[in-house]
């Protein structure tokens, strides 16, 4: 297959940044995504031009790292795949792709590709936990729990924290990811305790990083790689008016 | 042997006697502690926030030290036990099916080939049931049964159910758990934590670990950062082989720069090979993806019978076909260990009855399990594996065999560590798969998740403190001459690396040291090819030097440059892994010697003359070797057989 | 959002039930609209529940259009720079119109406002005989107001469809079947509202109300 890349070139977070037309060729269906852009930075490299800078890691579809919208998709047109799993018999020869960072001010780019997702982890740490020093636990069999919810609660935290919900989100919003770890734990007997003050915190740190308001939208759910649903958003919400109805002053 | 030199024996003088069930509770009895009030003026560096070092950072953070933690990733979160999908072996015995701390510690000595320490294992094996209950109370959506208890499974050919699991992402879930108290004391300011920074080298002063080099791989700012004590939670090296089903980014440097400061390199041919990986589609392919064992369950393994064979899978009559597993093994079938079904698969593909367009490759062919049980039961049992599997090659696997092949999966080697999990440089402690381990010569399934939380939440933070009891130590300043020296170091070799202004990619020495590896150091091994190895390492090593290309300068986010660094270590690691598979003249577990099989093809230990650890100190002429003799008093080596 | 949203909804249902006494006949009409200015008389003197139902009404368009606002200016520095390629809708098209679809339907409630409560827009405009403004109103030879009227309704059908899932959501919905129902009930309930809202000026295009 021959393509032509259109394809976000920045130097670093003060360039203003461009889209750069490439041209590759002889790429093989089989290939994934990310083996296609090795192929174009191989070439750069040789050409003496500086390689597109893009996160990957795993490449299996579980560390979350790689993430960019193709065509305007986030991770690419195929549903309940991440970028690196996506292989390029997606596309049909002599296509035109374009490829861009996530963009959201929570998310600033770093060089190409390259964001900065460090505000997910401020969101977990504003009380996405539950609080159990090592050492302190009960017998794990002290509190069981109903195989319905247990199987509930794992699909919220099938979440990979690609970042895919904030940047298809028209408003910019990372309420999909915070819901989804609300909704884990708000589900299970060990994350009742601090159930409420967990929401606060954390829909306070989504907040304070930048992150847009939830509209209900539902892009989040749609190219999420993990197909976390749109209702943990509602589930946040519930817990969400309880906890200030709970809690007059934020805890 | 001209390619080493053997010095003295080491010795674990950690290491606690007396009955091994009490060998733990002794050790944490007579190590030192820190009183409360002092563990705020400790700092520890953790290197790595997987299994291993998120719950160390996390623990000792609760303990009241202060932690620094350190990744390459842009988040703590992403580490590559992220990708481990089986799950996590315990000792519950909640299904009454008679196991025990015992059974487990010998199914895993057994396992390990005869080559791991037995008070190490057993340890493992005791505190494994205390992992439970702490992930169970972070909230990890372990999987459960109806009446709402732990659901459990047999894993990896065990005879109990002792697997917990959470459907096919238990290292996710595990880690996430880690990862949500790490973040905690993250908020609560007790651990610094410093994403996107690679540790580039060890700084020791008057002996101890005190801190290390790190680079800013967003800003390329090197810095020195010190500490009380330095633990390097790492990972494994697996990537040497350019092909594997580690992550992109997993590299040896950490604990290889530790190793060039002096630490002890042990065990470093002992490498496992997944069976059920998806092959190789071409030259182009960046990394191989595991398919979960449990496959082998209902799948069954065949190749044809005739060499070259080219007809559709299902055109082959069933008299032409080789279900060879079942052939070969026929009490065990299709369910033999790893390293044996991997070594299977290379023969038939040896003798060129490999399938797929590159011949490097075996069916999995789940036709007689979807007519016995039901497309439905299939795809309840295997539907986002067959999914993935689609994805991936374009083929549908419910009407056309899969096709898989072994590949390079984790590192039972690692650095030399003793009983408390301390490197033979003092400060310097190694946990996870980056330490030289519990397992042997060969990791048990769903074992690896265990030893790294062991590591991390229940041995270390009890050892670490019998060193620091002795702190806090001299305050150093970046301007100190082992300080100075060790980024002059790092600033040498990175201004080396852009100066060579080459004309081959990164990517293209690492791809060809990969398949020197592969062939051999792989799933066989022999004096010639090791020796051969040797040879071509070192000379595409000189050649990775005159001609490697990195386009870019060091000021800033440079990915090829970051590359470059991980591979120059790797050819260094790659050549003693070779000396080491070299000079083991035995097949034990993770390494078959081809000249040691019995003449049926099985693998031949020699407890006479390698019942030992080999721990490799660096020589800058050539590796000095240090021999750790293993002693069994529990467990009595015999030889392994699934005939 | 979802609270003023609701206090605009209940408003909305009444209009709808007061449009409809249109086809029980010009004097229930005008009774009826000359009700609403009696209402709460005696204790209240003559137009004054009006007059506090328009603030109360004003009121919640104000929250609903600042929480609008102040959502909007989120969305906008959530996102500084915007995509070079961006995908068409795949979530909800409905959620999409959201913000336009509001200002289409503020434009035309002041439109509406000055045709047929003050009547400067009216080619009647007679405040004491409201039925013969609205039969005057949506005559066919003004086929253009009808269909403004026509177009207003229908994003406010668009509007309602997605606010009233999405005010269920905010309030608390939040299982897989919840969310179903949350869905299948905006639908209807828009889609009612509209229909309610189309009957009277297609009632009078077509001549069934004279």
């Amino acid at each position: 297959m021959n393509l032509t890349l259109r394809i976000w070139r920045q130097t670093g977070p003060e360039d203003k940044g461009r889209m750069v037309t490439y041209q590759v060729e002889d790429i093989s269906p089989d290939m994934s995504f990310l083996e296609m852009l090795d192929v174009l930075n191989e070439r750069l490299t040789l050409a003496g031009e500086e390689p597109v800078a893009f996160d990957h890691d795993c490449r299996e579809g579980i560390c979350g790292m790689c993430g960019m919208m193709i065509n305007g998709n986030a991770h690419g047109p195929q549903r309940g795949t991440t970028a690196c799993q996506l292989h390029m018999r997606q596309f049909a020869d002599g296509d035109t792709i374009d490829i861009e960072p996530w963009r959201a001010r929570a998310f600033p780019v770093v060089k190409d590709l390259v964001v900065n997702r460090n505000a997910f982890d401020q969101i977990i740490a504003g009380g996405g936990f539950v609080t159990a020093p090592t050492g302190s636990a009960p017998e794990a069999h002290a509190a069981p729990v109903a195989k319905a919810e247990a199987d509930a609660a794992f699909e919220s935290a099938a979440c990979i924290g690609c970042g895919a919900c904030v940047a298809a989100c028209p408003n910019g919003s990372g309420m999909l990811f915070t819901a989804a770890k609300v909704t884990q734990l708000s589900l299970l007997p060990q994350g009742q305790p601090e159930r409420y003050t967990r929401v606060i915190g954390m829909v306070d740190s989504h907040d304070d990083a930048g992150f847009g308001g939830c509209t209900n939208a539902g892009e989040c759910t749609v190219v999420c790689p993990k197909g976390i649903p749109l209702h943990t958003i509602g589930r946040l919400n519930r817990d969400y008016l309880a906890a200030t109805a709970k809690h007059t002053g934020r805890s | 042997m001209d390619l080493y030199t053997e010095g003295s024996p080491v010795t674990d003088t950690r290491a606690p006697d007396g009955p091994i069930e009490g060998r733990w509770d002794s050790r944490r009895f007579a190590a030192k502690l820190v009183n409360p009030a002092n563990r705020r003026k400790l700092t520890v560096i953790v290197v790595g926030t997987g299994l291993a070092g998120g719950s160390a950072a996390a623990t000792l953070a609760e303990q009241g030290y202060r932690v620094r933690s350190y990744c390459y990733q842009d988040s703590p979160r992403r580490a590559h036990s992220i990708a481990a999908q089986g799950g996590i072996n315990a000792a519950k015995n909640y299904r009454n099916d008679g196991d025990s701390v015992h059974r487990l510690f010998y199914d895993t000595v057994k396992g390990g080939d005869f080559r791991s320490r037995e008070s190490n294992v057993h340890r493992l094996a005791e505190v494994s049931v205390n992992i439970i209950d702490q992930c169970v109370a972070q909230g990890v959506p372990f999987a459960r049964e109806y009446g709402g208890l732990l659901d459990t499974r047999s894993f990896g050919g065990a005879q109990v159910q002792r697997t917990f699991y959470a459907r096919g992402q238990t290292g996710q879930q595990l880690l996430l758990g880690a990862y949500q108290a790490l973040e905690r004391q993250v908020g609560l300011g007790n651990v610094e934590m410093n994403t996107r920074h690679e540790m580039l080298e060890l700084i020791v002063v008057d002996g101890r670990a005190r801190g290390i080099v790190v680079r800013d791989l967003v800003t390329g700012e090197i810095t020195t950062e010190f500490a009380d004590a330095v633990v390097l939670a790492s990972g494994g090296y697996g990537n040497v082989f350019y092909l594997s089903t580690n992550a992109k980014g997993c590299n040896v440097t950490a604990t290889w720069r530790a190793h060039r400061q002096g630490a002890y390199f042990a065990n470093p041919c002992y490498t496992q090979i997944h069976p059920t990986c998806i092959p190789v589609s071409g030259d182009h392919q960046s990394k191989l993806t595991l398919m979960s064992e449990s496959l082998r369950n209902d799948g069954r393994v065949w190749v044809p019978k005739a060499e070259g064979d080219d007809r559709d899978p299902r055109e082959i009559p069933e008299d032409e076909r080789d279900y060879y597993l079942e052939r070969i093994y026929p009490s065990f079938g299709n369910l033999v260990p790893r390293d044996i079904a991997s070594r299977a698969a290379k023969n038939v593909c040896d003798e060129g009855r490999g399938v797929g367009p590159t011949r490097l490759g075996v069916y999995l062919d789940f036709a007689d399990a979807i007519r016995r049980l039901g497309r439905k039961s299939i795809e309840a049992k295997y539907g986002n594996l067959f999914e993935m599997y689609e994805r991936i090659t374009g083929e549908d696997p419910y009407e056309v065999p899969m096709r898989i092949y072994p590949a390079v999966h984790y590192t039972m080697g690692g650095l030399w560590v003793d009983y408390d999990l301390q490197a033979t440089i003092p400060g310097l402690f190694v946990i996870g798969e980056a330490n030289f381990s519990d397992h042997g010569a060969n990791r048990l399934g769903a074992s690896a998740l265990m030893q790294g939380l062991a590591d991390g939440y229940f041995v270390l933070p009890n050892t670490i403190a019998n060193y620091l009891a002795a702190g806090p130590f001299e305050k150093l300043e970046p301007s100190h001459p082992a300080a100075v020296d060790a980024r002059r170091t790092v600033e040498e070799r990175i201004n080396r690396l852009l100066s060579v202004d080459g004309d081959r990619t990164v990517d293209s020495f690492h791809r060809e040291l990969g398949q020197i590896m592969w062939e051999h150091c792989g799933m066989e091994r022999s004096a010639a090819g090791l020796r051969k190895a040797v040879d071509e390492i070192r000379a595409l090593r000189e050649e990775f030097w005159q001609r490697v290309r990195i386009v870019g300068d060091a000021d800033g986010l440079n990915q090829s440059l970051e590359k470059a660094g991980r591979v120059a270590d790797f050819f260094e690691l790659a050549e003693l892994m070779c000396i080491d598979a070299l000079h083991r003249e035995e097949s034990c577990g993770g390494h078959f010697r081809a000249e040691h099989q019995s003449p049926d093809g099985e693998a031949q230990r020699d407890d006479e003359r390698f019942a030992y650890v080999a721990a490799w100190e660096y020589g800058t002429e050539q590796p000095v070797l240090h021999k750790e003799d293993l002693k069994f008093e529990y467990v009595h080596p015999t030889q392994r057989s699934y005939k | 959002m979802a609270v003023t949203g609701l206090v605009l909804v209940l408003f909305l249902v009444a209009h709808m039930l007061g449009n409809l006494k249109i086809f029980t006949g010009a004097e229930d009409f005008d009774h009826y609209a000359h009700w609403l200015r009696d209402l709460g008389t005696p204790l209240l003197p003559y137009g004054w529940y009006l007059w506090l139902q328009r603030g109360g009404l004003l009121i919640a368009l104000a929250g609903h259009i600042w929480a609008a606002t102040m959502l909007a200016v989120r969305a906008r520095s959530a996102r500084p720079v915007r995509y070079a390629h961006r995908k068409k809708v795949q979530g909800s098209y409905a959620a999409r119109t959201m913000r336009w679809g509001g200002v289409i339907i503020a434009l035309f409630v002041i439109y509406h406002i000055l045709d047929l409560t003050t009547g400067h827009l009216n080619p009647i405009g007679d405040p004491s005989r409201p039925q013969a403004n609205v039969v005057a109103d949506f005559a066919p030879e003004r086929w253009y107001v009808t269909l403004f009227y026509t177009l207003a309704v229908v994003a406010l059908g668009f509007h309602l469809r997605h606010g009233a899932y999405s005010a269920l959501r905010s309030l608390g919905q939040q299982t897989p079947q919840g969310e179903r129902r949350a869905r299948g009930l905006a639908l209807v309930f828009a889609v009612a509202l509209s229909v309610g809202y189309l009957v009277v000026p297609f009632a009078v295009l077509l001549g069934l109300v004279r």
